[in-house]
């Protein structure tokens, strides 16, 4: 890493942007029935396709405009926050859990738990992760714990593969040579000494991977096998978005936007922590 | 020792696919819903359904199903498939060159893309130049290949609509091809109207799928080109009085280049990987496209198919990229 780039105290503005975003994003999908300027599913055909504020034949009220049902764009972005924000937090919690423990037993036991668990890292990497997904919520059924646990089933080995190297590399050093010396235990050193040394990877891994499951969510409402189809989600408006991109393009710009903002964040995020807590970079 | 590195390979590739078929033919079987009741009409009897289940094997327990299946894929069966009633094998030979060409146009692209920032950054280390490209390639990298697939539908095919967004080509287009492989064929044929028409087609895909590897080829190769930059030899070549871009790309370059070609390999099957959506999104009739249609219908034997087929894929390249390091590194090659 260059170690000119990252600031080496005080937090960056790349971090107050993205926190930022992050806070207010989360916030307006908790309190979304205060803050949504609409009912997110009201329909009227009356108000189809109204464009947003600044151009003309907009709505007060309609501030990014409506879909060709004459719903409410802004309404349903913030609605469909709050299952992009449980679907990133539950399912990168839940992968991270697997796979960093795992990922510490392979890398500081080795033998046969390593290649075990190795090998299986390998079949999961052999699968196409999106067609994975897709195959995991139709066979589990569509809604929002199906959706969760799928990211989890196929997302663990990304925690694996990082902690296990890390792990590796922190059994070889004196410290932990020393605490064996001074006579702890084997699973005490790896949860009271190795563990503590990794828990910077797995922190930035953990941000990085909340913005995957965002993706992974809206992909797969984007083929229609998300949560129900009433909720409105990020991915179902892309997907009526890119539908009627001729006649209203910000029912899939703006739900863009919000993604591409959402997913830049957590890595931003994710970077940024990873330079603070690791004390080497600091 | 080369022999004995790729015999291990070998095997621990057929393990993997053992356990990819494994693991797909348990998952599908979980499944709830029958495949069967959904290809027959409402009316249909007790007895229909079960001669129509007898008939995909779906009768027998989920062990005896799996080595039926097996015995089948081994003797280059895989299945017919139940919402298209045709062999599986068949369809899926079909489509796979379609998506085979657009992971190597993306491929190339990526290469082309990232090899070259790569070399401007390293020449115009410690500048703005650099610090442009450093930037540039972040937000390449983070942003994923179904997020570029939609941005480059708004700008090139709805801004700007210098392109097509949606399938392989033109359908009123005469298509004299015997093989799947358009592209490579309309070049043989110099039917370059045709191949116009295909790459018009197939580009904005293709860029929304190399550009996150790019950005990868781009920050790992220029990191490697800026170590080998103060070895010795470097130093020398400079002294020769080569030029700045002749010592990178005459002497830095083939060195540096190594461990970029190990990542570039893993990276390419999460290109492949990302066919799937990034097809589906452009209505290209690809593998990934007919994967997903396949899981919408239940289509178990279908899946099966692609899925391993996109495994076997998967195994290939890794073990093509470790045979290539294995020959190209001078420590391996007389170790």
């Amino acid at each position: 890493m260059d170690e000119g780039r990252t600031p080496r105290r005080g937090i960056s503005p790349r971090l107050w942007l993205a926190g930022g975003w992050l806070m207010l994003a989360l916030l307006a999908a908790i309190f979304a029935p205060l803050v949504a300027p609409q009912d997110p599913l009201a329909q009227d055909l009356m108000l189809e396709r109204l464009p947003p504020f600044w151009m003309n034949g907009a709505e007060p009220g309609y501030w990014l405009g409506t879909d060709s049902l004459g719903r409410d764009l802004l309404s349903r972005l913030i609605f469909g926050g709050r299952i992009a924000f449980i679907v990133a937090f539950a399912a990168a919690i839940a992968a991270c859990m697997v796979g960093s423990t795992l990922g510490l037993v392979a890398g500081y036991f080795g033998g046969w738990a390593d290649r075990i668990i190795s090998r299986i890292v390998d079949v999961w990497m052999a699968f196409p992760p999106v067609l994975f997904a897709i195959l995991l919520v139709a066979v589990l059924g569509t809604g929002l714990s199906s959706v969760i646990l799928a990211i989890a089933i196929i997302d663990w080995t990304r925690f694996c593969r990082v902690i296990r190297a890390e792990t590796m590399g922190q059994s070889r050093m004196d410290y932990v040579e020393n605490a064996r010396i001074a006579g702890y235990g084997r699973i005490g050193i790896m949860l009271r000494e190795v563990l503590p040394n990794v828990v910077p990877s797995i922190v930035a891994l953990l941000s990085l991977e909340m913005g995957i499951a965002v993706i992974v969510e809206a992909i797969l409402s984007f083929v229609n096998l998300s949560i129900s189809t009433d909720d409105p989600t990020w991915g179902g408006i892309i997907a009526e978005g890119r539908l009627s991109i001729h006649q209203a393009w910000w029912v899939l710009v703006f739900p863009l936007i919000t993604l591409i903002l959402t997913v830049l964040s957590f890595s931003q995020f994710g970077e940024a922590l990873k330079t603070r807590f690791d004390p080497v970079l600091r | 020792m080369l022999l004995q590195r790729f015999l291990i390979r070998l095997l621990t590739m057929l393990i993997t696919l053992f356990g990819v078929a494994v693991v797909v033919f348990v998952v599908i079987r979980v499944a709830p819903g029958d495949p069967i009741a959904m290809m027959l009409p409402p009316g249909a009897t007790d007895a229909d359904i079960a001669r129509l289940r007898a008939l995909y094997g779906l009768d027998k327990t989920i062990v005896q199903q799996f080595f039926i299946w097996l015995s089948g894929v081994a003797r280059g069966d895989f299945g017919t498939s139940i919402s298209l009633r045709q062999d599986v094998l068949g369809l899926v030979f079909n489509r796979l060159p379609a998506t085979l060409e657009l992971a190597i146009v993306a491929l190339i692209m990526a290469v082309a893309l990232g090899g070259t920032t790569a070399v401007i950054g390293a020449r115009e280390r410690g500048t703005a130049v650099e610090a442009g490209i450093d930037i540039a390639s972040g937000a390449a990298l983070s942003i994923p290949d179904f997020l570029w697939g939609l941005v480059l539908i708004l700008l090139f095919g709805v801004l700007v609509p210098i392109f097509d967004i949606s399938g392989r080509v033109s359908p009123q287009l005469d298509l004299p091809f015997v093989t799947q492989f358009y592209l490579f064929e309309s070049l043989l044929r110099l039917r370059l109207d045709l191949t116009w028409d295909l790459l018009k087609h197939m580009l904005m895909p293709a860029v929304a799928l190399a550009l996150p590897l790019a950005a990868i080829i781009s920050q790992l190769l220029k990191q490697s080109l800026k170590e080998v930059l103060d070895l010795d030899y470097v130093v020398l070549a400079r002294v020769k009085g080569f030029s700045e871009t002749q010592v990178i790309l005459r002497e830095a370059l083939k060195n540096a280049a190594l461990p970029t070609l190990t990542l570039v390999g893993v990276q390419f099957t999460f290109l492949i990987g990302g066919t799937v959506i990034v097809e589906r999104l452009f209505s290209y009739e690809g593998l990934g496209n007919m994967a997903i249609d396949a899981v919408i219908n239940r289509d178990l034997p279908l899946i099966q198919g692609i899925v391993l087929v996109f495994a076997l894929l998967f195994v290939l390249i890794n073990l093509a990229v470790d045979m290539m390091y294995a020959l190209l590194n001078p420590r391996l090659r007389h170790g």
